[in-house]
């Protein structure tokens, strides 16, 4: 097993996943690449916990009225999951098609939302946009439950067009006109009283309800239409199935899945594979598991070009940081503080800015955000009962006496492999070196060898190379 | 724009939940209030009167006494036209100063940008609490979000002195100037400068600060003693944000809402203190204000949420009084049991971006609002 070979699971686990352990990388190598990429196409069992036991433990995660418990919930999944592919991708859609709870007071029709992600995520994106256009925390964020025959409301039909699917510029005021046409009768049962309710967050007295999807006949607009040149008397599902076979939704969408999964910045090469997804994209029937696949399989996606050519995101860095260092492995009390420290470092999980999403890249680093990043990534690190950090130190312990460049050399290793500049490896060197050589012969759980181990794992999850997925 | 507007600051304090008007400044000869409030009710003769008409319940003693030295402005029938009973979308509302659409830019923000544009100094605006409320946001804006003055800055956990300051020393090596042309590299690294440099300077303030001003213990007291420290360490700060809450007094509320207005009522008076005890008072201006106000009618232990609610300003600047007209308790005056918001706050925020800090204001709050006068033209 190479050492490259390694490098490369590590880094499909980064993107496909939230990391892993070196473990699991090992494991993961020996099945081969191609293996695991299949593995992670087709989840099938990601719960280590079921719901119900979550929800017996944490009445906060079950009833799922506000969006802390919510996103704690959603978190622990991804912490835990053994199909991190699929969490992933819901986090994915959840920032293109980002809904926010600020609008709906209803955390639990996110969750829903999300769940409608999990079920429908890779599959064709003709059903994912109907599914979307069904959401009822979709209608009420964007206003499709006030779209009616006799007024329409453009809301929901321009955002379809202009950040779900073909981008701006790809279509004309009046398609978006048509569109919201075609989107009339869309709506909530009992939509105005939970419009309402939404609007008027203290009248709750049974609990949040639940929303369900209902179309109203007599309020659609049965009349003719014509969009992106083509007319007929077009229903909500005709307009996504002219919508998926259009060149521009098939850039858009492999455009934002490879700037999510590859590189934040667009290079010739990343031009070809985007065209390639393409290819991919119209051959299968508009599939999102087969782009995927062909992104993930690409010679790009391994090159030495998309290494490390993402800002991580928050819930990505915290996530990755808990599952390395293996400190949840239960919806325990903590976890909503752990939900937090995300929203701190700018990323509230279902609690978009906007319903344009975050700004990512290298717009998620301002110097308040970075503060957040260290401090929460050194503290889970540092703490040498956590079992992540455990198993790092078992690894060393078996390799008998460390110079500082060697152990800075192994601890770099073993968190990614990372890949750091001189500058940052050097400066790594010198803060080992204030205690010279260390040895864990004969280590006691928490003695000074120890904690040096997780004082250098914590400066090495500070430096500007931690940042980078 | 005023002649020394360059050292005027502004601390706004948010009260989160929405607080209950009726029973901040109590309408106690109001026959209608006691019929509206059976349960949820400030004795007459337990109000501070400032007239006939309306007095302070009495956990707000500390901002009667600067009332009475004509340091308080209160705003009545504060909000926006069409309100919106959702505390996240209220706040939304105005941290953005949008009502109608969802935005992102936040009133502060562009407030730090006008007054530091080319972003000279990282600390022109400071939160304090973690997080930054989107007031703050605006897009290549420093602020820094302090949780606590007396740790704030990077590996706040590591209680070595020695392990801590060789941590800081690779830090800042790691970040310094980069030598590669890549991009997000050197961003990371200037982030990076920026954050230990505003970390270096704030951890200075609570040595060079000293006063005879003793705080209370609770979050909301030493929040504003750590703005006063920053305020007379000079560092060039002139936003300051702080939150409190709950104010969300569904069930409760008498013993929540003065337990609250308790500790708020005395943070702001000792802060008061503390800035006069350092010539800071007329240079300095609070604003306190929340999301919107409670439902007239009590529901028998608190009240749900209403629209119209009730601001304040302090400072040795403010012309004290009462602004705005307070909304009518009669049944046809009211909105769906509500107090009638009538008086936007956008206009009071214009007035203290224009009057106080000499910015623009329709560039700022999306729209041009009249005045109020509780600052001198």
């Amino acid at each position: 097993m190479s050492n490259q070979d390694i490098a490369l699971m590590a880094h499909l686990m980064r993107r496909a996943g939230f990391g892993a352990s070196r473990d699991e990388l090992e494991a993961r190598v020996e099945m081969g690449y191609e293996a695991v990429v299949e593995e992670l196409l087709h989840p099938t069992d990601p719960q280590n916990l079921p719901d119900d036991i979550i929800r017996r433990y944490h009445t906060e995660q079950a009833e799922m009225r506000l969006a802390d418990g919510a996103a704690a919930y959603w978190l622990y999944r991804m912490i835990t999951t053994r199909c991190p592919l699929e969490e992933k991708l819901s986090l994915f859609w959840h920032s293109l098609f980002a809904t926010g709870y600020n609008k709906l007071n209803q955390a639990r029709a996110l969750v829903n939302q999300i769940e409608m992600f999990r079920r429908h995520g890779m599959g064709d994106l003709a059903t994912l946009l109907v599914e979307l256009s069904k959401d009822p925390a979709m209608i009420i964020w964007l206003d499709n439950n006030e779209n009616h025959k006799d007024s329409i409301n453009e809301n929901f039909g321009r955002e379809l067009l202009e950040l779900f699917s073909l981008g701006i510029g790809n279509y004309t005021e009046d398609d978006i006109k048509e569109c919201a046409r075609a989107f009339t009768g869309w709506t909530l049962g009992n939509a105005e009283y939970m419009a309402m309710r939404a609007a008027r967050d203290s009248i709750w007295p049974y609990s949040r309800i639940s929303w369900f999807y209902e179309y109203r006949e007599a309020d659609h607009d049965d009349g003719e239409k014509t969009f992106l040149g083509e007319t007929g008397r077009f229903n909500g599902q005709d307009i996504v199935e002219i919508i998926v076979r259009q060149e521009a939704t098939a850039r858009f969408i492999c455009t934002r899945l490879f700037q999510f999964f590859a590189a934040d910045e667009i290079d010739e090469g990343g031009e070809k594979t985007i065209a390639s997804m393409m290819k991919t994209y119209f051959d299968s029937n508009h599939e999102i598991r087969p782009v995927l696949r062909t992104l993930f399989n690409s010679g790009y996606f391994k090159s030495d070009e998309a290494r490390f050519a993402r800002v991580k995101g928050p819930v990505e860095l915290v996530v990755g940081a808990v599952r390395m260092a293996g400190s949840y492995h239960t919806p325990t009390q903590g976890i909503e503080q752990v939900a937090r420290q995300a929203v701190y470092m700018g990323q509230g999980l279902l609690q978009p800015p906007s319903v344009e999403g975050w700004h990512e890249g290298i717009e998620w680093v301002d110097s308040g955000a970075l503060v957040e990043r260290v401090n929460f990534v050194a503290h889970e690190l540092a703490n040498v009962e956590n079992p992540g950090v455990r198993k790092i130190i078992d690894r060393l312990a078996g390799e008998g006496v460390f110079s500082p460049e060697a152990l800075v050399d192994r601890c770099l290793d073993l968190m990614g492999p990372m890949e750091v500049s001189e500058e940052t490896r050097a400066s790594l060197v010198e803060y080992v070196a204030h205690q010279g050589d260390l040895s864990l012969a004969g280590h006691q759980q928490g003695d000074d060898a120890e904690k040096r181990v997780g004082g250098l794992l914590s400066l090495a999850s500070s430096t500007k190379e931690y940042q980078l997925a | 724009m005023p002649a020394n507007g360059k050292k005027r600051s502004l601390i706004v304090v948010q009260l989160i939940g929405a607080n209950d008007p009726l029973n901040t400044l109590i309408p106690y000869s109001n026959g209608l209030y006691y019929d509206y409030r059976p349960a949820v009710n400030i004795p007459a003769k337990d109000v501070l009167p400032i007239d006939d008409d309306f007095g302070f319940s009495p956990q707000l003693a500390p901002i009667k006494d600067l009332w009475d030295r004509g340091n308080v402005a209160v705003v009545n029938g504060i909000g926006y036209e069409t309100p919106v009973r959702s505390h996240f979308r209220s706040m939304d509302i105005w941290h953005t100063c949008e009502p109608e659409k969802i935005a992102t830019e936040g009133w502060l923000g562009r407030a730090i940008r006008d007054l530091d544009p080319q972003g000279e100094n990282v600390l022109t605006g400071i939160n304090f609490g973690r997080g930054l409320p989107r007031a703050l946001g605006c897009k290549g804006v420093p602020v820094a979000s302090v949780g606590n003055l007396e740790t704030y800055g990077l590996f706040p956990d590591v209680e070595d002195e020695l392990q801590k300051g060789y941590a800081l020393e690779a830090f800042a090596r790691m970040y310094g100037m980069s030598k590669d042309n890549d991009p997000v590299m050197d961003s990371l690294g200037q982030t990076g400068r920026n954050a230990l440099k505003g970390a270096d300077i704030l951890r200075t303030a609570p040595g060079k600060y000293s006063s005879s001003v003793e705080y209370a213990q609770n979050p909301f007291a030493q929040s504003m003693k750590n703005i006063v420290q920053v305020m007379s360490a000079d560092l060039g700060t002139r936003v300051f944000y702080t939150s409190y809450g709950s104010f969300d007094t569904h069930g409760g509320e008498l013993l929540t809402h003065a337990k609250l207005w308790g500790e708020v009522a005395g943070g702001v008076a000792d802060c008061y203190a503390d800035l006069e005890e350092h010539g800071l008072q007329d240079d300095t201006m609070m604003l306190v204000w929340t999301e919107f106000g409670r439902r007239i009618r009590d529901n028998g232990s608190g009240t749900d949420h209403g629209a119209g609610g009730l601001a304040m300003l302090i400072g040795g600047s403010v012309q004290g009084g009462m602004y705005g007209e307070f909304p009518s308790l009669e049944e046809a005056q009211q909105l769906d049991g509500d107090l009638r918001a009538n008086n936007d706050f956008r206009s009071t925020y214009s007035t203290i971006l224009e009057r106080w800090l000499g910015l623009d204001g329709p560039s700022i709050v999306n729209g041009q609002f009249e005045h109020l006068e509780f600052i001198e033209k």
